[in-house]
């Protein structure tokens, strides 16, 4: 390719070359690889953060409990909230994202590949800088929702790690959001309008914009009480004139379009999953579609239903009330879409689809708990109970992460090229299922019993005791059951059944490519016909109206078939490219079966084979660039030595950016 | 890689895509709709600071600013405004500029447009903030820390877009650019324009609303 784009001008710096070993994950710009790295990271946080929780379930298993100090047990509750949420359920759907979307539509990368391997790396930073906080003299304490005036308390430096570490994560997330949504407008393949597209890649659109205008109004929130904990600025402090509730109001201004930028792209997931096992097409695609662009939209609307308690007054709060109310009509219209692909489908029972079911009624459940905080004499009662913590595991752990390990089981074989174990993973679903009920259902017969969240003990004879207990006893259940998907993962990375180019039988373009895809994704851009594209390949309607496989042969000779599909489907106009890939193609294509063992070559042959596809080159400065952010964030809190380390890291890296060669030497 | 590569390429010659562009401006290209959206969210960090401000000053009582501290005057504010907005047209004529291939004129107009967005940015940091910060600062109350914020904020892009501005002009001098290939031109003419019209929220806010 570099006899293809000639380098234009001589840069500072040579690109790294490196395609194995630790320097290629470093400087990688490869969308699958960085969408590995964000799924071990987050991952990685999950268990983190699953700790956590272990250790607060111990010290609330007991009435008086003291395994915690009080101290500490504020630390771990605001850190179990803050890195499930921004370091756990969000990057594990950019993972996904990262990893799906060009796939899905088509393309060989995202827009920009070197802003997407920055934003991971400021992912990473970010979580980092936070957790180092530990080991610094004391982690944020006030809340994952920080409510002024208690996070200005100056005893320890936590908060201002939580104000610097979330506006270094709102970097990441916005340099992402911003990447996705330049990748669905100008990236599809030829055919794939808007209304084609799967409606992951759609829910990952409109997650990108929520995060786009969502995360700058926690930036501010979250600048402004970093001014006043460092500089003595007077944002929230009534003796200067200024109002604890500014925060409120802008936290959840940004609080609740973020609870759907967690929700949606596990919605999305859903609606790949349960069409894919129910052999339906998705039932009503506009309506999710839409539905998903309504919820955004009225997500902006609703967020004082979280302040009901604040004292807003009666016409602010019926306002709200009644925006909550409306907002579950757009997923009440999803819920029947999912039960209507499921209704009158040739259900296959799979790991994937169980999730999926999983997520649907679960979320279910957590949605109408949803409905009853609109209430707002209701929620007054609730407020600050275990009832609300109950509400939002139901629709987070039991709606988004449910999801996401659907996906994670789904799309499993197409980014490691093996099957995971349907037997365990049958056995991870329903211990987690069991253990997720026995430990939030309790949660909320707790609240109405009156008991608060985040006291750092129980008392005695109120009647919490049974309760609390079970909650205890269900979060080591799910903790076995995260071991149980450990062991699954580690048995079938050696042993899985291999998977094949599309081991589900499914609807999508990401299947149509090897599994693990080649560095270039596609040979041939394929061109799109239909909503789920692949599908109209490999089968067609009968007379009788039954489907039927275009192709003699099953599943096994699918890569075969859609490189002869691509020979006699592809019009003249995008020929030239298909010509040139073609010989390769079938040359050099190995079976499915034995080209999960040499993963990292896949790509590299066909490319030694004259492929001549253009990718970009990686890079060593989104690395060094993010890098630069929590040196400065320790700046702010020790010492200018720092500041100005961090700031020259930042500059260095952003000069060496736009300064090195558009591709590597040859 | 290097000689297969070729080898395969002069036996197989690829007229079709020897005639593609390669490169695209506006809509096209995805650095134009990565300014779209960059510039979109800065819009909303921008309303979250508007909104900050109008919360707390509606919250704070009847006497605005509050603790003594006089009215903005608008003389000063009201020089710097039609100096920051007369260098949006200069940066317009450059980008028109190099859509007819003119590459001096676009570096004639892109200095213009530097010399009018650092006097702005000069007079900001030498004349306002030192009278300013003579009446208050930023940790003074609720005003000063809005007044310093919100302005400062709009002052950190300005300065931002100078500095976008000297790259392009750097690129250009490079010859970068033609009429074909110009979108690090565009981009930069629009984030200019939107530094400039979101002077507009600003200067209603801080200097005009307590005003009224």
């Amino acid at each position: 390719m570099a006899t293809a784009v000639a380098p234009q001008q001589g840069g500072l710096f040579a690109r790294p070359t490196a395609k194995t070993g630790w320097w290629s994950w470093m400087t990688t710009v490869d969308h699958k690889k960085i969408g590995i790295l964000y799924g071990v990271t987050a991952f990685f946080f999950f268990i983190v953060g699953g700790v956590e929780a272990l250790l607060i379930r111990a010290q609330l298993a007991t009435p008086n409990g003291e395994v915690l100090s009080p101290a500490v047990y504020n630390q771990l509750f605001t850190m179990h909230g803050l890195t499930m949420i921004f370091f756990v359920v969000i990057p594990m759907g950019t993972a996904l994202m990262n990893f799906l979307l060009p796939l899905m539509i088509g393309a060989r990368d995202v827009a920009f590949p070197r802003l997407n391997a920055f934003s991971y790396w400021v992912f990473l930073s970010a979580g980092l800088f936070m957790y180092s906080a530990f080991l610094l003299g004391g982690a944020p304490d006030g809340g994952w929702f920080g409510y002024a005036p208690l996070s200005l308390d100056p005893v320890t430096d936590g908060m201002t790690y939580y104000s610097l570490g979330l506006q270094i994560a709102g970097i990441a997330s916005l340099a992402g959001a911003i990447n996705f949504i330049v990748t669905i407008i100008n990236m599809r393949a030829p055919g794939m309008t808007l209304m084609r597209m799967p409606v992951f890649v759609w829910m990952t659109l409109i997650t990108s914009f929520l995060l786009l205008f969502a995360v700058p109004v926690i930036g501010v929130a979250l600048w402004e009480l970093m001014f006043d904990r460092l500089f003595g600025a007077n944002f929230f402090d009534p003796a200067a004139g200024a109002d604890p509730l500014l925060w409120q109001h802008l936290f959840w201004l940004f609080g609740h379009p973020e609870v759907y930028i967690m929700i949606l792209p596990a919605m999305g997931i859903v609606s790949e999953v349960l069409p894919a096992f129910s052999r339906k097409p998705l039932f009503g695609y506009p309506a999710i579609v839409f539905s998903g662009a309504a919820i955004a939209f009225m997500g902006w609307g609703v967020w004082a239903h979280h302040m009901f308690a604040a004292g807003l007054g009666p016409v602010a709060n019926s306002a709200f009330a009644l925006s909550t109310m409306f907002i579950a009509v757009p997923t009440g219209v999803k819920i029947f879409n999912w039960i209507g692909t499921i209704w009158g489908g040739s259900v296959r029972l799979t790991t994937p689809f169980l999730f999926s079911a999983g997520f649907v009624s679960m979320f279910i459940i957590g949605g109408l708990s949803g409905v009853t905080h609109s209430i707002v004499p209701h929620d007054a009662q609730q407020t600050d109970t275990y009832y609300v913590v109950g509400h939002l595991h139901y629709v987070l752990f039991g709606g988004s992460i449910f999801g996401l390990f659907s996906g994670i089981y789904y799309w499993w074989p197409k980014v490691f090229g093996r099957l995971l174990s349907e037997k365990i993973g049958k056995f991870h679903f329903l211990l987690m299922l069991v253990g997720f009920n026995l430990t939030f259902m309790p949660f909320h017969i707790l609240g109405l019993l009156g008991m608060p969240r985040r006291q750092y003990y129980f008392p005695a004879n109120r009647g919490f005791e049974v309760w609390n207990l079970l909650a205890s006893i269900g979060a080591f259940t799910i903790a076995v059951s995260i071991l149980v998907f450990l062991y699954n993962v580690a048995v079938s990375r050696k042993k899985g059944e291999a998977a094949g180019a599309d081991p589900w039988d499914a609807r999508t373009l990401e299947w149509m490519t090897t599994s693990p895809p080649p560095e270039h994704n596609f040979d041939a851009i394929p061109v799109v016909r239909h909503r789920d594209d692949f599908w109209y390949r490999k089968y067609i309607t009968t007379p009788e109206g039954e489907s039927a496989r275009v192709f003699a042969g099953g599943a096994a000779s699918d890569e075969e078939q859609h490189s002869s599909e691509a020979a006699s489907d592809e019009p003249p106009s995008s020929s030239a490219e298909g010509a040139s890939d073609r010989e390769p193609n079938t040359a050099g294509a190995a079976p499915p079966e034995s080209s999960s063992e040499e993963r990292p070559h896949a790509g590299a042959s066909a490319e030694e084979q004259g492929h001549g596809i253009h990718l970009p080159s990686p890079s060593y400065f989104p690395l060094l660039t993010a890098a630069g952010m929590p040196v400065i964030g320790y700046g702010f809190i020790y010492s200018p030595i720092l500041l100005a380390a961090g700031a020259v890291m930042l500059l260095v890296g952003a000069f060496g950016w736009v300064l090195e060669p558009p591709a590597e030497e040859a | 890689m290097t000689t297969t590569t070729q080898a395969t390429r002069t036996a197989a010659p690829r007229p079709l895509e020897e005639t593609l562009p390669r490169h695209m401006n506006g809509p096209a290209s995805p650095g134009w709709w990565g300014m779209v959206m960059l510039i979109a969210t800065e819009a909303m960090l921008f309303a979250a600071l508007v909104a900050s401000y109008f919360f707390l000053r509606f919250q704070s009582g009847p006497v605005w600013p509050p603790g003594g501290i006089p009215k903005p005057t608008l003389e000063l504010p009201l020089i710097m405004s039609v100096i920051l907005w007369s260098s949006s047209v200069p940066v317009h004529l450059g980008e028109k500029a190099i859509k007819r291939g003119d590459v001096g004129k676009l570096k004639l107009y892109l200095a213009l447009g530097f010399v009018l967005g650092a006097v702005f940015l000069g007079m900001q940091l030498g004349i306002e903030y030192p009278e300013k910060l003579a009446e208050f600062t930023p940790t003074t109350n609720v005003y000063g820390s809005l007044f310093f914020t919100l302005t400062g904020f709009h002052g950190l892009h300005v300065a931002g877009g100078l500095m976008i501005n000297l790259w392009t002009q750097m690129r250009a001098w490079q010859g970068a650019f033609d009429e074909h290939r110009h979108v690090t031109v565009q981009n930069f003419t629009m984030y200019w324009h939107f530094v400039d019209a979101v002077w507009i929220a600003v200067l209603s806010t801080i200097y005009l609303s307590p005003n009224i």
